[in-house]
C-alpha cells in the first residue's frame, strides 16, 4: 500500500485511473491503488473524526452520575457509549490505510492530532447534555450524512452505521431542551444559557470558511468532502432556526435573519480568532480533556495486561492438550 | 497438538499480540436477521477468539443489528487482488449464454 512519492509517467496514468474513477462514482477500497496524498488526507482526516468521537465522551461523561433522572441517566450513558462505538468505527477503517490505531492513540496523548474543538468547552449545566445532543449532534448529522457518500469504501460505511445512532443522540438532546423549555422560569434561563455558550462554537465546528480552507479543493475533487464548510454550515443553521422558535429559545445572533432571495438564514460574523485558539491548544478544557485520556489509558493498562495475560495462558493450555 | 486457525490467527505470538505491540486484527460479519447472509461490519482488536466475539458484539450489535456473528482472524482471509479484477473474472463476464435474456421466447408467452 505504500506508494513512491515521485510522480513517474506510471504513476500520472494511475492517478488519472484513479480519478476517472472517483468521477465516475466509483468508492475506492482498502487495496486499490490511490495517490499517496489521497491516503495521506484520509488517515488525517478520519483520524481527527475518530479521535473527536472518543473526546467527544468527556463533556457529557461529566454529567452521567448527576443526571436527573434514571431514564435520562440511562439515555446518556448509552448515548456515551455510542460515542465510544463511533471512535472504534472510524479508527476500523482508517487502519485499512495501513496505520495501526496504536500509533493514532499515541498521537492524540502527545498533542500531535487535533479533534473537534467544540469538545473542549466546559459542560456547566444539566442544560448543556440538552444543547449537546441538539447543536453538536445535530451538526454531526449534517457532517456525516454527506460523508456517508465519501469516495473511500470504509470510512463511507462507518458514516452509515454512525448515521443512524446519532438521530437517537440529537432526539434525546432536543428532548431534554424541550422539557427545560416547558419547564421553570429558572429551567428556561439555564437552557437559554446554554444555548447562548454552545450556539457559536457549533457553528465553528463545520471548520473554517473555505476561502480560508486550503485543503479544500483537492478534498471535493477526490470526493473525499463532498460539501463545503459553508455549505454545510448553512445547511446546519437553516434546519436549526425552527427548531430553536418551536421551543422558544433564541439563538444568540442579532444579524439571523432569513433571505428570501436565497432561502437561507443570514448569519453574523464568527470569531475565527476564538476557533484557532481553541485548535492551537488553549480553548477552554483542552488540557483537561487530554489528561482525562492519558489517565484512562493509564488506568486502563491493568485490564489489558490481564486480558493478554488469559489469553496467553489459554494459548499454553490448547498447546498442551 | 497445535492450537486451531481460530485461537491462534498466524500473525499473534503466544502473548495475544502481534508483531506491533497490539491484540491482532479480526474481522467481523454480522447477520442482521435468521436466513440473512453474513456481511462484513468491520473488525476489531482482540487476545483471542473469545475475547474477539465479546468485543465485535459491543462494537457492531449494541441495538439488536445482529442474531449471529463471525469473527475471523484478519490474516487468514484470502482476497482476490483488485488489479487484476478485470482477468480474473473474465471467466464469468464473456457468457452471454448464462442469462436469461440471451433466449428468445414466442411473442406474448409468458415464462416467468
Ligand atoms: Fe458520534
Ligand atoms: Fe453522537
Amino acid at each position: 500500500m505504500t506508494q513512491p512519492t515521485t510522480v513517474t509517467a506510471d504513476e500520472s496514468a494511475l492517478v488519472a485511473a484513479f480519478e476517472a474513477r472517483i468521477a465516475a462514482g466509483e468508492s475506492i477500497e482498502p487495496k486499490d491503488w490511490m495517490p499517496e496524498r489521497y491516503r495521506r488526507q484520509l488517515i488525517r482526516m478520519m483520524s481527527q473524526h475518530a479521535h473527536s468521537e472518543i473526546v467527544g465522551m468527556l463533556p457529557e461523561g461529566n454529567w452521567i452520575t448527576r443526571a436527573p433522572s434514571l431514564r435520562r441517566k440511562m439515555s446518556l450513558i448509552a448515548k456515551v457509549q455510542d460515542e465510544a462505538g463511533h471512535g472504534l468505527y472510524i479508527y476500523c477503517g482508517t487502519e485499512t490505510l495501513g496505520v495501526d490505531r496504536h500509533e493514532l492513540v499515541e498521537q492524540l496523548l502527545d498533542g500531535r492530532a487535533k479533534y473537534s474543538s467544540i469538545f473542549n468547552y466546559p459542560t456547566l449545566s444539566w442544560a448543556d447534555m440538552g444543547v449537546i445532543g441538539w447543536f453538536v449532534d445535530g451538526a454531526a448529522i449534517v457532517n456525516q450524512t454527506i460523508l456517508a457518500k465519501a469516495s473511500y469504501g470504509p470510512y463511507a460505511r462507518a458514516m452509515v452505521r454512525i448515521c443512524k445512532e446519532e438521530n437517537f443522540h440529537k432526539r434525546q438532546g432536543y428532548e431534554i431542551c424541550a422539557t427545560l423549555a416547558n419547564g421553570t422560569p429558572a429551567q428556561r434561563e439555564m437552557l437559554q444559557d446554554a444555548v447562548n455558550r454552545f450556539w457559536w462554537p457549533s457553528l465553528m465546528m463545520f471548520g473554517p470558511s473555505d476561502t480560508d480552507s486550503p485543503n479544500s479543493a483537492e478534498l471535493l475533487k477526490w470526493r473525499v468532502k463532498r460539501k463545503t464548510n459553508d455549505e454545510l454550515r448553512q445547511r446546519f443553521i437553516n434546519l436549526t432556526v425552527p427548531q430553536a422558535a418551536a421551543i422558544g429559545v433564541t439563538l444568540p445572533d442579532p444579524d439571523l435573519k432569513f433571505n428570501a432571495e436565497t432561502n437561507n438564514w443570514d448569519f453574523g460574523e464568527i470569531d475565527w480568532d476564538e476557533f484557532f485558539q481553541v485548535i492551537g491548544g488553549n480553548g477552554p478544557c483542552n488540557r483537561e480533556r487530554i489528561a482525562a485520556r492519558q489517565q484512562a489509558q493509564d488506568e486502563g493498562e491493568w485490564v489489558r495486561a490481564a486480558a493478554t495475560a488469559h489469553a496467553s495462558k489459554q494459548h499454553r493450555t490448547v498447546q498442551a492438550a | 497438538m497445535a492450537a486451531s486457525v481460530k485461537d491462534s490467527p498466524n500473525d499473534i505470538s503466544s502473548n495475544g499480540k502481534d508483531t506491533d505491540g497490539q491484540w491482532s486484527l479480526w474481522e467481523v460479519f454480522t447477520q442482521p436477521g435468521k436466513g440473512a447472509p453474513h456481511e462484513h461490519a468491520g473488525s476489531v482488536h482482540a487476545t483471542d477468539a473469545e475475547h474477539a466475539l465479546q468485543n465485535a458484539r459491543d462494537v457492531y450489535a449494541r441495538r439488536g443489528e445482529a442474531v449471529s456473528i463471525w469473527v475471523v482472524p484478519a490474516d487468514v482471509i484470502v482476497a482476490s487482488a483488485p488489479g487484476d479484477a478485470g482477468p480474473f473474472f473474465d471467466p464469468g463476464n464473456d457468457k452471454a449464454y448464462r442469462h436469461p435474456q440471451f433466449y428468445k421466447v414466442p411473442r406474448g408467452v409468458r415464462v416467468f
